[in-house]
């Protein structure tokens, strides 16, 4: 091995516009090599693109091929994709897997994006939710059990394998082009549903500030759990306003009607077992990441809203 | 939109709307807080609150001067009156103030935030959740932040308990300690009589999953309201048991006691 030797980094999810935009800000320093479940992508020739299930056997083969120093683990499968069986193995076994094989292969930095999803949205929220708060999103939804399990299961290698120097990071609403999750979708719309008389408080990051704080994280070898939100907060029907959506409502109690109504829609972008997050506020406290890793975000809310604003497309 | 412009142009004095905008809070570039604060809908209560306040409860306040002009600080006051009207009153004798105005946060009901658009709109106005870990971030933002800690058990009482003081909780005084909050007692006189309830259907708060029901007239009526501010009450946060810090509480509901005495003998009539 050379001193000179550029690290390796085995990327996950990179057909998602967010792995993305880490690639182009790692790809001058670093080798990397980009997976993801759903597609292979084309990245240029000198990233290696492969469509894999982690739980093959020959995803173990990259391992021994590119000797990585590293992972950046972006490839959980969201909520309104699949079906919650095939999301279960991607997203738990799959990332089980992964974190064998970094252990196995002696892998010295894993950074893994989780989602404020797993605080759960409940009346009784307090706002700037730290991160030692519990996760109480598994009972509200079956659909949202995979995204705690994911956690869990990363939590437990961070201690049990305290080399592997494991990060896990729970952004806020991720939005800005190319971004394809629930929020994005209803943002670009030119309707957007809300449930009547509720506007929860809300957080949004750029994907590019996003990105900027994987980045960060993945350089400084620091273990633990992060939030990762800007300071700097909206109500959802304010920022479906910003953003030029005309507001559906939807009639809100008993909380039995919308969750019959929004189940026979069957809405992608607005789906039933999202429903709390739409009524009740997650607002999480983000300064813990800013102060250990020096994050400063730089896209504000207005800047992210003009560009909704300004690029709709029909629902 | 441009109606609720309208509305508010009309509603909102200048002096009012500047007033407002020198109070320095921690808010965001939208006008938000992570609590849901807003500043523009914050002119409009405050504006309507003038009213009830000035015209319907003419409501008279003795001590304001004593909450600190910043830092964190816990208003503690006794709480009555079925309807957190007391709440709304002492935050804007503290909002209103000539000198060092500050906008204060209540914890309120943990029943609010599931009701549509009264849940928003308390929060709007500055009233948060009564949760432990809320009062703790905010006292850690310098806020100053209005507690009932009789909560349901002081709001609900019937009218032949009124100026009984119930238990009070023992949460507010550990926070007070931790974040070295001075606590400003008020004696609020008047509330219970705006409206007078005689009985409790505790069945049908049940079914209705509120805290309570009371047979009372459905009207809110016009006493007149003396709010009683007491000097500051410092506490250090030594760690001490449990027994002390509730000897402590007493302190402080003896203070309360004596305010409303006051209050009582002070005040003419009802109306």
């Amino acid at each position: 091995m050379t001193e000179q030797r550029r690290p390796h980094i085995l990327i996950t999810g990179a057909a998602g516009a967010l792995a993305q935009q880490v690639i182009e800000q790692l790809r001058d320093t670093c080798d990397l090599v980009a997976v993801d479940f759903r597609e292979q992508v084309y990245l240029g020739d000198d990233i290696p693109s492969y469509c894999i299930d982690f739980n093959k056997r020959v995803f173990e083969d990259l391992f021994r091929r590119y000797q990585f120093d590293g992972v950046i683990h972006m490839g959980r499968i969201m909520s309104s994709q699949l079906t919650r069986m095939r999301r279960y193995n991607a997203n738990v076994l799959g990332t089980q897997k992964l974190l064998d094989l970094s252990h196995k292969y002696g892998i010295k930095r894993v950074v893994v994006l989780s989602t404020f999803h797993v605080y759960g949205a409940v009346a009784y929220n307090p706002a700037l939710i730290d991160e030692s708060a519990p996760l109480k999103s598994a009972g509200l939804s079956a659909d949202l059990i995979d995204s705690v399990e994911l956690e869990n299961l990363a939590n437990i290698y961070l201690w049990r394998y305290p080399e592997l120097n494991i990060t896990i990071l729970r952004p806020c609403n991720i939005v800005g082009p190319g971004v394809r999750n629930t929020i994005s979708t209803l943002l670009a719309s030119e309707r957007a549903p809300v449930l009547a008389g509720f506007s929860p408080m809300m957080q949004f990051i750029h994907i590019d500030d996003m990105a900027d704080a994987i980045v960060l994280a993945y350089k400084k070898p620091t273990r633990g759990v992060y939030n990762v939100a800007p300071q700097d907060w909206v109500a959802y029907q304010h920022a479906l306003k910003l953003c030029g959506c005309k507001r559906i409502q939807v009639p809100s109690i008993p909380p039995m009607i919308p969750k019959m109504i929004l189940g026979t829609l069957k809405l992608k972008s607005f789906p039933s077992y999202l429903m709390a997050f739409f009524k009740y506020p997650v607002v999480i406290d983000g300064r813990a990441f800013v102060n250990e890793f020096g994050f400063e975000p730089k896209r504000p809310l207005k800047e992210i809203f003009r560009f909704y604003r300004e690029n709709k497309r029909p629902v | 939109m441009s109606l609720a412009s309208f509305l508010k142009t009309r509603l909102v004095p200048a002096e009012l709307e500047e007033h407002i905008n020198r109070i320095r809070k921690p808010i965001g570039s939208l006008g938000y807080d992570p609590w849901g604060y807003n500043n523009e809908a914050m002119k409009s209560g405050l504006s309507l609150t003038k009213q009830i306040y000035e015209k319907y409860f003419r409501v008279q306040a003795h001590g304001v001067e004593n909450i600190p002009a910043d830092g964190p600080v816990l208003i503690i006051a006794n709480h009555s009156g079925q309807l957190p009207i007391d709440g709304l009153l002492i935050g804007y004798a503290l909002a209103s103030r000539e000198k060092d105005a500050r906008i204060p946060r209540a914890m309120i009901e943990r029943f609010f935030p599931t009701v549509p658009w009264l849940g928003n709109l308390l929060n709007e106005v500055g009233a948060v959740l009564g949760d432990p870990v809320n009062c703790a971030k905010m006292l850690a933002n310098n806020e100053a932040v209005i507690v009932f800690p009789e909560g349901v058990r002081g709001s609900g009482k019937l009218y032949q308990d009124r100026y009984q003081l119930k238990r009070f909780g023992n949460g507010f005084m550990h926070l007070a300690m931790k974040y070295k909050a001075p606590i400003v007692p008020v004696g609020v006189v008047g509330c219970e009589e705006t409206i007078p309830a005689i009985a409790n259907i505790k069945p049908l708060a049940k079914a209705l999953g509120i805290p309570y029901a009371p047979v009372a007239m459905p009207v809110v009526l016009p006493a007149k309201v003396h709010l009683n501010f007491g000097a500051p009450m410092y506490f250090d946060d030594l760690e001490i048991p449990e027994e002390q810090v509730t000897e402590r509480v007493e302190k402080v509901k003896a203070e309360i006691s004596r305010l409303i005495d006051k209050g009582l003998s002070e005040r003419k009539r009802l109306f």
